[in-house]
């Protein structure tokens, strides 16, 4: 990074000749509010958020009213409501099911891999035990090992040791987070000062009292960070369960909705009714997630810069 | 590590310079106890199945006499295997295609963002990165039946017009398809990784530039961009990585478009249709694995390419 900076900074040599063109530049900005480059961005937003307006409109609408109304637009009557109510009532609420496993997934992987993750990189990042270095660099290698890659082997092994088509089949491949590790180790140099830990030593305290009690509140952004993007990954994850489960009440809501798509395009009849409820059921799956990152931002920004600017 | 307290009171004497040496390296070995849980979880669900494909890529079905080792016979059949070869041609040239584009329009939306010159430069911020929380299905399922012929809104607007529908669940345009599916998931995440790397450059610089007379455009190319290289890097190596498996996508497009997608459409596709329609385990594995390899080398072909450029 720092051999990118140019040399340039001679002009701010006294801060009376410092000041004045920083507050001229500073109203120059704020002139120069370029409505172009605001036109540019609306229209990049347009084709971000438009897609998710169509299926918010589409969740409003009878199956037959998505056919004969447009798109982008509602249909006379708002059937929301009862596309929700069908969505959870259809084949006995197993949607409600897959929502719930969804989360159940995705909150104890996320929790357990945000854990290991903070705990490893806070190891890595502050203590010098022989093979630290060798260790981190096996870890951060196996960044670049495609998950999808290890899907079909792990399924082999966990078939063997009867895991298959149980809960643990989705979380305990999900525990473990390289990205994550390196993230917190980063993160854990910059936010706790040796004098910290050296300061609880001197105070007695032993290293996992001073970890629980001094580091993991300096932590917090780091782990919100972790936690919430390994949370993406399981809520998100399709190939995994896919492999791992065919009891229907063990899906989670991604591969849930797969199928429903799948018996919707496949027929016409009893199974037309369907397509509203799988658009509907994407829709009501997008919104926990949107929630959290939203309600989280200011957490997961500042985490994030840790990790990009070191990327 | 602090040693400033044993010179201070005594002059070091060896024994008390290794005792401090000593009691050091056992703080320092306190650190096994933080980093074996992770460890361990690695071992088992990284490590373990890693070699547990290599194993099983070494042996083959047959059906007198069951399983028997086979050499690396799995590897000179997945070399000689147009199916599987077509297959990492397609996500390659899908890779050469889409991640520069993410990766500009990204950029572009980063620097925007940051320049100062936006209005409502938030709630770009958070638009932008909103289809990241939505799961790959969804958005697949989403632009499926934005794409189709049906209720699609680019049919209707069509057929309004009175053209043809523009085709883009063909043969021709699929590839295509799927890229603006990736895009449109991926843009934001890149977009918030680079925001967050620019945040960091110190303020003084964009202030020197401004002083040396600078416009914006020049700041954003001389002093933003390069200091985004490791943000770039991070950003391009994930985008290797998620090329090359690309299987969500495909998959759940192959119902709408099953003459389209075939069951060797990517790498991926067909390492699952192996295991799991024609039960072959064991050249799935090998499959599997020469997929890690190939992301493997991509990768470091990425980094290595990228690292010359910079020393020269």
């Amino acid at each position: 990074m720092t051999s990118a900076t140019p040399t340039t900074r001679q002009p701010l040599a006294g801060d009376t000749t410092a000041l004045a063109p920083r507050t001229r530049h500073h109203r120059k900005l704020a002139d120069r509010r370029s409505n172009l480059l605001t036109l540019g961005i609306l229209a990049m937003l347009v084709y971000f958020l438009l897609p998710l307006f169509w299926l918010f409109v589409a969740s409003t609408k009878t199956t037959g009213e998505l056919f004969s109304s447009f798109g982008l637009w509602f249909a006379d009557d708002v059937s929301l409501l009862r596309n929700v109510r069908e969505t959870f009532s259809y084949d006995d609420g197993v949607f409600g099911r897959w929502l719930l496993n969804t989360l159940f997934y995705s909150v104890v992987s996320a929790g357990g891999a945000a854990f290991l993750a903070t705990l490893g990189g806070y190891g890595f990042a502050k203590y010098r035990f022989r093979g630290n270095g060798l260790l981190f660099g096996l870890v951060l290698g196996s960044i670049m090992v495609p998950t999808t890659a290890l899907a079909i082997p792990t399924y082999l092994l966990f078939s063997k040791v009867g895991l298959v088509n149980t809960p643990w089949a989705i979380i305990l491949p999900s525990l473990v987070s390289p990205f994550g590790l390196y993230l917190m180790r980063i993160y854990a140099q910059d936010a706790i000062h040796d004098d910290l830990i050296e300061a609880g030593r001197i105070d007695g305290a032993g290293e996992l009292r001073i970890f629980f009690k001094l580091a993991l509140r300096s932590l917090a952004p780091g782990i919100v960070t972790v936690l919430l993007f390994t949370l993406v990954a399981t809520w998100n994850n399709y190939f995994l369960p896919l492999i791992m489960l065919n009891n229907p009440n063990l899906y989670p809501v991604t591969v849930g909705l797969a199928t429903w798509s799948s018996q919707s395009a496949g027929g016409g009849g009893s199974t037309g009714e369907l397509l509203a409820l799988v658009v509907t059921g994407s829709m009501l799956s997008l919104l926990p997630l949107i929630a959290a990152f939203l309600l989280l931002q200011r957490y997961w920004q500042s985490g994030l810069s840790a990790g990009g600017v070191k990327g | 590590m602090n040693t400033s307290t044993t010179i201070h009171t005594a002059p070091p004497t060896v024994a008390a310079h290794r005792r401090a040496k000593g009691k050091r390296q056992r703080h320092a070995n306190r650190g096994y106890l933080f980093v074996t849980p992770f460890l361990i979880v690695f071992l088992a669900m990284l490590v373990l199945p890693l070699i547990y494909a290599a194993y099983l890529s070494l042996f083959r079905e047959q059906l007198i006499g069951g399983t028997v080792f086979a050499g690396l016979d799995n590897y000179t059949r997945a070399f000689a295997d147009e199916r599987l070869r077509s297959g990492v041609a397609r996500v390659a040239l899908f890779f050469v295609i889409q991640v520069p584009i993410m990766l500009a329009v990204a950029l572009c939306a980063a620097l925007a963002i940051d320049s100062g010159l936006l209005r409502l430069s938030k709630v770009f911020r958070l638009g932008i990165f909103v289809p990241y929380a939505v799961p790959a299905v969804v958005a697949t399922l989403m632009w499926g039946y934005l794409y189709g012929p049906d209720f699609g809104p680019f049919a209707q607007v069509a057929e309004k017009l009175g053209t043809d529908p523009p085709r883009f669940l063909s043969a021709d345009w699929m590839l295509g398809s799927l890229a603006n599916i990736v895009t449109w998931e991926f843009t934001g995440y890149n977009m918030i990784i680079l925001y967050a790397a620019l945040r960091a450059v110190p303020h003084d610089l964009y202030e020197a530039a401004a002083v040396d007379g600078a416009g914006s455009w020049r700041t954003a190319w001389s002093i933003k961009i390069p200091a985004l290289r490791p943000a770039l890097l991070l950003c391009l190596i994930f985008s290797v990585i998620g090329s090359f498996q690309l299987f969500t996508e495909p998959k759940l497009l192959q119902p709408v478009a099953p003459n389209v997608i075939d069951s060797a459409y990517t790498p991926n596709l067909y390492a699952y249709s192996l295991a799991f329609t024609s039960q072959e385990v064991n050249y799935s594995a090998a499959v599997s694995f020469l997929l890690g390899v190939v992301i493997v080398v991509a990768s470091y072909t990425v980094l290595f390419a990228t690292g010359r450029r910079s020393r020269s």
